[in-house]
This record gives structure tokens, sequence and C-alpha cells, in this order.
């Protein structure tokens, strides 16, 4: 299959003139590829030192007010945490969300590339892209370089004609519609807190408080999985971003220490025993 | 039969640390002059900043050679771009366009590991930081490198500044003055230097502000 080079455009109609110099950035879009025999050994090599971003816990699901997206924020180079203010909730466009799990670069610059086919597609059809179609888009992109290394597990979540949209897609090539999705390392754990939580007739704050419980608990046992915890809703005039807490402080307002039992108030006790 | 294995890779690391620290209004970049390959150093010299912008500047560090294919192709988009646009290239679009760059060779990447720090157009500090394909996010302070796992420790316990990600939003620039600021780059330096073997020698410090760019060197443990 053809491999998608949108993404790599590079204004080939603003150089007027076929000048020398100008032709090597302006030369037609291709990936350089490296000249080795062992092109799968030197990919792999190459993912090992560059990927990071592999942990980490996404969620969204459809309820009868419209979709809510969630994720936490740590990012991971091997036991090294990189980040722990990574965006992986990204803002496709004003009513798209695209949330983010695998390798950081490509889902940052795939869903950037999709944002720019979207809105082409605006342009060029004189209404909004269902997210049926941006799904698909992305899928068929990620599917042309299937086998090349890309890491990409991303959840499409929107609201258009027909109502919320929900979608899972990765770098496999697959594409699932859906209700209820969580990827990345800390899945099982949001999915355990997300499945026994859920009813589709919750309110707008109850389907955030179940969101942001299922991301604290998932970073409350995976390692992979931390900093600070987004939600965002989805409906019918677009997404809004409800709140980001930092789940160590999630943590004490979900299990409050209590005055009586304080270390500091035994020791006291103690020392005048 | 057996698959032939390549017997050499394109790839080596040079080491070496760097830091950017973003205030109210100015940002320090930061980073040592030691080039090294293995356990031999080639250069006690080497400068590993480049002045992209006139408001924008990145560090790298990695391998020098993709350091340096980077920065030519950068510098030369940047030129094209003021010719088409009349205008120096924002600090911003620059950590886009670096990070187009860096992605557009995804299957072959350059070994580069950037820190960009500058002035956004209100003139307040910003710093980018990167990995080696080109994923980025807008922080506070940064740095990348040999030396970061010892430095970002240190960094986080002096400037620990509240997530972008917190709902409301807060501001991620440090409060610190720029005095301040320098003298914790030359100290983090001094620290890194004892425990790296890659980072040492001398540390080239370039302050950008209203007023412009000033560079300075401090002297490391050349051991």
């Amino acid at each position: 299959m053809k491999l998608d080079t949108s993404g790599l455009e590079s204004f080939p109609s603003l150089i007027l003139h076929g000048n020398d110099v100008a032709g090597e950035i302006s030369a037609p879009p291709s990936f350089d590829l490296p000249n080795s025999n062992d092109f799968d050994g030197f990919l792999k090599e190459a993912i090992q030192m560059v990927k990071p971003a592999k942990g980490t816990t996404t969620l969204a699901f459809i309820f009868k007010e419209g979709v809510m997206v969630a994720a936490d924020s740590r990012a991971s180079m091997g036991g090294y945490i990189s980040s722990q203010s990574v965006k992986k909730i990204i803002e496709i466009n004003p009513y798209m969300l695209g949330t983010m799990a695998g390798g950081a670069a490509d889902c940052q610059f795939w869903h950037r590339n999709l944002g720019i086919k979207c809105r082409l597609h605006e342009l060029a059809n004189k209404r909004r892209i269902s997210v049926t179609g941006a799904s698909k888009l992305l899928a068929n992109i990620l599917y042309s370089y299937r086998g090349m290394g890309l890491s990409v597990g991303t959840m499409i979540a929107g609201w258009d004609e027909t109502g919320p949209g929900l979608y899972y897609v990765d770098s496999e090539g697959g594409r699932l519609k859906g209700t209820r999705f969580s990827v990345g390392s800390g899945s099982p754990y949001a999915y355990g807190v997300l499945d026994s939580g859920y009813k589709y007739d919750m309110s707008i704050e109850e389907a955030s408080e179940l969101a942001r419980r299922a991301i604290y608990h998932a970073t409350f046992r995976d390692g992979a999985s931390g900093g600070v915890a987004s939600v965002y809703y989805v409906g019918p005039t677009g997404w809004k971003k409800l709140s980001g807490d930092d789940v160590g402080e999630l943590h004490y307002h979900y299990n409050p220490v209590t005055p009586s039992t304080t270390v500091e108030q035994e020791m006291v006790d103690a020392a005048a025993a | 039969m057996t698959k032939q294995q390549a017997n050499w890779s394109p790839y080596d690391n040079n080491g070496g640390s760097c830091v950017a620290i973003a205030g109210s209004d100015y940002c320090v970049i930061a980073a040592d002059t030691r080039m090294s390959t293995g356990y031999n150093i080639l250069t006690r010299d080497y400068s590993k900043i480049s002045h992209l912008a006139e408001k924008c500047v990145m560090a790298s560090s990695g391998f020098q050679a993709d350091v340096k294919a980077l920065q030519k192709v950068l510098s030369a988009r940047h030129l094209t771009y003021q010719h088409q646009h009349n205008k120096q290239m924002s600090c911003p679009a620059m950590a886009q366009l670096l990070s187009n760059t860096l992605y557009y060779k995804r299957f072959f990447p350059y070994y580069s590991f950037n820190v960009l720090g500058g002035l956004d157009s209100e003139g307040k500090g910003c710093v980018f930081t990167y990995d080696a394909v080109g994923s980025y996010e807008r922080v506070g302070y940064s740095s990348q490198g040999s030396g970061s796992t010892l430095i970002m420790p240190f960094l986080d316990n002096q400037l620990k500044s509240p997530s972008p990600l917190l709902l409301p939003a807060q501001d991620a620039v440090t409060p610190l003055s720029e005095t301040e600021a320098v003298d914790l780059v030359k100290t983090v330096f001094a620290s890194a230097t004892e425990r790296d073997i890659y980072t040492g020698d001398k540390v080239e410090i370039v302050i950008l502000n209203a007023s412009g760019i000033h560079r300075e060197f401090m002297d490391l443990r050349k051991d």
C-alpha cells in the first residue's frame, strides 16, 4: 500500500524558481531510509533509543450527555520519568479530541496531520467531517505504515451530526467503534473502576468523577502512569476541559487523613507518657 | 544462510548535558563544552548551542554530527522563512519547525536531544523540550543529555512549577530573577560534572532577554 506522505508536504508551490539551493529543501516528500541490510533490526534498535511514553493510562466512554475523555500525564523512558506534564489529550479541532498512548512523537505528529486533513475536508465539502470519517483517515494512514515501527494507540472522540462518536485506532491498523475504551499500561486498573461504576444515564458531574477516579486508581497501581489527571467532556457544542488534578492531591482527597490518628499525635502522646 | 548484520553503526554518542530555564522576561540556555567518544575526550571546547533566530536558541546533546546537520537544516529553513515573510521566526514557530524536522527522519532519526529556549511574542521566557523524534512540550525548565538524570531532580526540587495541565491554568515560568537563574545553572553543572564523566571542562551560558543576547563561560572540572 502506498505510504501516505501528506505529513511531509514541504510547500513546493511557494518556491517559484527551480533553484538548486532551494531544491534540497523542497524536494518531493519522502522519508529518509537507512541503507541497511536489516531494516527491521535497525528500526528496532532505533526505536529502543528513541521511544518514550509507552506507559500511560487513557480512557474514553460515551454516555447519555456525550463523550467523556480522560488521561494521565506521565511519560517514561524505560525507568526514567521524562515528563510529568505531557498533554495526552490532543485537541484535533474544537469538536474532536484524540488521546495519546504509545510513541509520543508518533501520536503528536499524526494527530496534527489528522487535524489538517479534517480542516481540508471542511473547506472542500463545506461541512464538518464525521468522527467515523476522521478515524478512518487516521486508521488508513497508520495501516500504510504497518510494520515500520510506529506506536500509536489512540481514541478519537467527537460529536458530529449523528451524535457522540468514539473510535479506537492503533498502529497495527485496527479500528474499532465502541462505547467504552481504555488504552495503556494502566488500562486494566482503569477498566476495573470504569466498568463497575458505568451507567448510561449518568449526569456530566457523575461521569467526570467516574473518569477521574478511574485514572487516579490506574496511577496508584501502575508505575508508568501518574502526574495530572485531565478530564475533558465532548458535547453538542464541542469539547470542554472539565478538570486537571494532580493525582498526588487526589489521593488525599479520596483517602483523607483523619485528625485523631495522625502519627504526630501518637508521638506526642508517647513522649508525654 | 544466516542474515547479514551491519558491522558498524551510523550513530555515536558524544555526551554532554544541556539545560534551559524560562523566566518572566528572560531565558537561560546552557550546555557544557566537552565532546567525547567512548572514554576519550575529543575536545574541551565544543559549542553545543546554536542561535537559530533573534529570540530563539537551541542546545543539543547526543551525536554532534547529527546535531550539526540539524542546525544547518533549521537555519536554512529560517532563512527561507525570512525571505518569504520579511520577519524573524518566533520561538513557538521554531519549536514546531524543529518538531517536524525531527519527525521527518522518524525512520532514521537524528540522534539529537534538544532543548529550545527563547522569548515568546509577549517577551516571556519559554523553553521547549524534545525527544529524538520530535515530540515536544512547552515547559518552565528542562535538561537533556548524559547528565539530565542528575540535573532534572535538582531542578524539580528548586524550580518545581505547577503543571500546565492543572485547571485553572497556572503560569509555568519560574519566579527567579535572571541572576538567580544563572547561579542555579552554574551550581547544576558543577554538580553534574562531579558524577557524570561526559560532563565537564566548561559550561557555556547564553542569556536571552529584552536587551538582546549575552554569553558567558564558566570553568568546570576537567577530569
